[in-house]
């Protein structure tokens, strides 16, 4: 406990010296506000515009957490195919790598473009840009069951669907939360990436991406600071939600579930 | 009344397309009852006698009989135990043990009356709900005893079961072993690097000789059951684990 309180103590002594080297900058150069704001101004920007700040704050999280969602549904159904049937995997895996390294600013604008500006449009590039490390982390996790157990299984004489939910499933679900891991940082990513395509995605209000383009416009650099932060809040809450349903589910038995890998 | 062998081995090869071939012109029969070691240095193919008597691999040439099956036919009455405990890391000491159980389709009353009798079994009651990250080398393996126990085998397999723990352990489940086996009753096949070990447990050890794999002596062990842990410091036990040796360099030297 006092060990936790000297480290979240000095995180806050790091964040007050940003703060103060941040106004030191200003004092010294005399930077116009447009450029870089005060952080007294970036404060009055957020608590002036709070309400807009929310929703354009929801508004992305539900898109990042729509697509998310939609990734780890299909990427595990498409692990499990990959897992059984060896020969569409070796035909199609490939192609999930390459889902991975094309990048998410090229495609964004098609898909906006196929699907038109809007909410769905979004989420699907989130989706997209999620579901590369679902798919692979989940196949690795099922095939790579140690061949020992599936003899056990077998001298027990175990079904094909036992040999699946009883064995490579269980095996499979700290991989697939090291996906979700790295997945839950991108979609956030992907949500906004869609957000500078689509527009105002709602009538009258858009996501963070949409708000920090419009911001940035119109130069209101004060608020734009606002956005990003909460960007950053938003990739952090997912973060942090992952990494409690991951100790949750796997802290009893394995070992992993208190070192996380990094992304 | 003639005996029939419960394992038989006749003319049996095998050959894996990588490695070539690992068992030649193995002829063997294990009768109800018996404790046979199998031992013989690496590459002589003794796991892959084990593997084919389960079923798990076929021969390339002969035929194999377990209990006058097809030995994938008699996996119900056969049960393995693996040189690492194998056990499933996500499930508690007691859902490890039942596995077989559960997997055979029996019900969840039956199964916990019969996982807490093993749990006595194998002195292990003060860990049924622990997961396995938390045990001992040793205590796994009992798990990994327990478990193979459960569906009430008539044959037990086990592939150097005791070969990765420290001395004292591998001496205590040698001796709980053999109280095992004088309770239930089952056959037992194993196979082991050590020759103290498979002196102590069997009553019949096949000396295995290597590239390619065959059987190069059989050595019964004429020692009274049941054993102790004295008997290691026996004229006797002394005078069989040289012979052994004498076979395995004899073995090896060809």
């Amino acid at each position: 406990m006092k060990q936790r309180l000297i480290t979240l103590a000095n995180a806050l002594a790091v964040f007050a010296a940003l703060l103060l080297l941040w106004q030191l900058v200003l004092w010294v150069l005399h930077v116009p506000p447009y450029m870089l704001p005060s952080p007294l101004a970036v404060a009055r920007a957020v608590v002036a515009r709070f309400p807009s700040l929310i929703t354009s704050f929801a508004i992305t999280a539900e898109e990042s957490a729509g697509g998310l969602i939609a990734s780890i549904i299909v990427g595990i159904l498409i692990a499990l195919i990959f897992a059984q049937y060896r020969w569409v995997r070796r035909m199609l895996y490939p192609y999930t790598l390459l889902l991975q390294t094309v990048p998410i600013v090229a495609i964004a604008p098609l898909i906006i473009m196929w699907i038109g500006a809007g909410t769905p449009a979004v989420t699907f590039v989130a989706f997209i840009i999620s579901l590369a490390p679902i798919i692979a982390n989940t196949t690795q996790g099922l095939i790579s069951v140690d061949e020992n157990l599936v003899h056990l299984f077998l001298m027990h004489n175990a079904s094909p669907a036992q040999l699946l939910l009883k064995l490579r499933l269980p095996h499979a679900v700290p991989f697939l939360f090291v996906g979700i891991r790295i997945a839950s940082g991108i979609a956030v990513i992907g949500a906004i990436t869609g957000e500078l395509y689509a527009g105002s995605s709602r009538v009258g209000a858009g996501g963070l991406g949409y708000s920090i383009l419009y911001a940035s416009s119109q130069l209101q650099t004060d608020y734009l600071f606002g956005l990003v932060l909460a960007a950053t809040v938003l990739g952090f809450s997912f973060f942090f939600a992952v990494m409690f349903l991951e100790w949750f589910f796997l802290h009893k038995w394995h070992e992993s579930a208190r070192a996380p890998e990094t992304a | 009344m003639t005996v029939v062998a419960q394992i038989e081995f006749a003319d049996v090869s095998k050959r894996y397309s990588n490695t070539g071939i690992v068992l030649q012109g193995v002829d063997l029969a294990i009768y109800k009852g018996e404790f046979v070691s199998l031992i013989g240095p690496s590459g002589c193919g003794k796991s892959t006698v084990l593997k084919l008597i389960a079923g798990l691999t076929s021969p390339t040439h002969g035929a194999i009989k377990v209990d006058g099956m097809a030995p994938k036919n008699a996996r119900e009455t056969v049960s393995y135990i693996f040189q690492d405990a194998t056990l499933l890391p996500w499930r508690p000491v007691e859902q490890n043990i039942g596995l077989g159980l559960e997997l055979g389709g029996v019900n969840k009353a039956q199964r916990q009356e019969k996982t807490a009798a093993l749990l006595r079994l194998v002195g292990l009651e003060h860990v049924a709900k622990v997961f396995p990250r938390e045990l001992s080398g040793g205590m796994k393996m009992r798990v990994s005893i327990a478990r193979a126990l459960a569906t009430s085998p008539k044959l037990l397999l086990m592939d150097e079961p005791f070969a990765a723990l420290d001395e004292m352990s591998r001496d205590r489940l040698n001796e709980e072993l053999l109280r095992l086996k004088a309770e239930q009753g089952w056959t037992g096949v194993f196979v082991t690097h050590s020759v103290e070990e498979a002196v102590f447990l069997s009553s019949q050890i096949v000396v295995l000789a290597p590239n390619p794999g065959r059987i190069h002596s059989v050595i019964a062990v004429d020692l009274p059951f049941p054993r102790i842990a004295a008997l290691r410091e026996t004229l006797e036990f002394g005078a069989l684990v040289a012979d052994v040796s004498h076979a395995l360099r004899g073995a090896m030297a060809k």
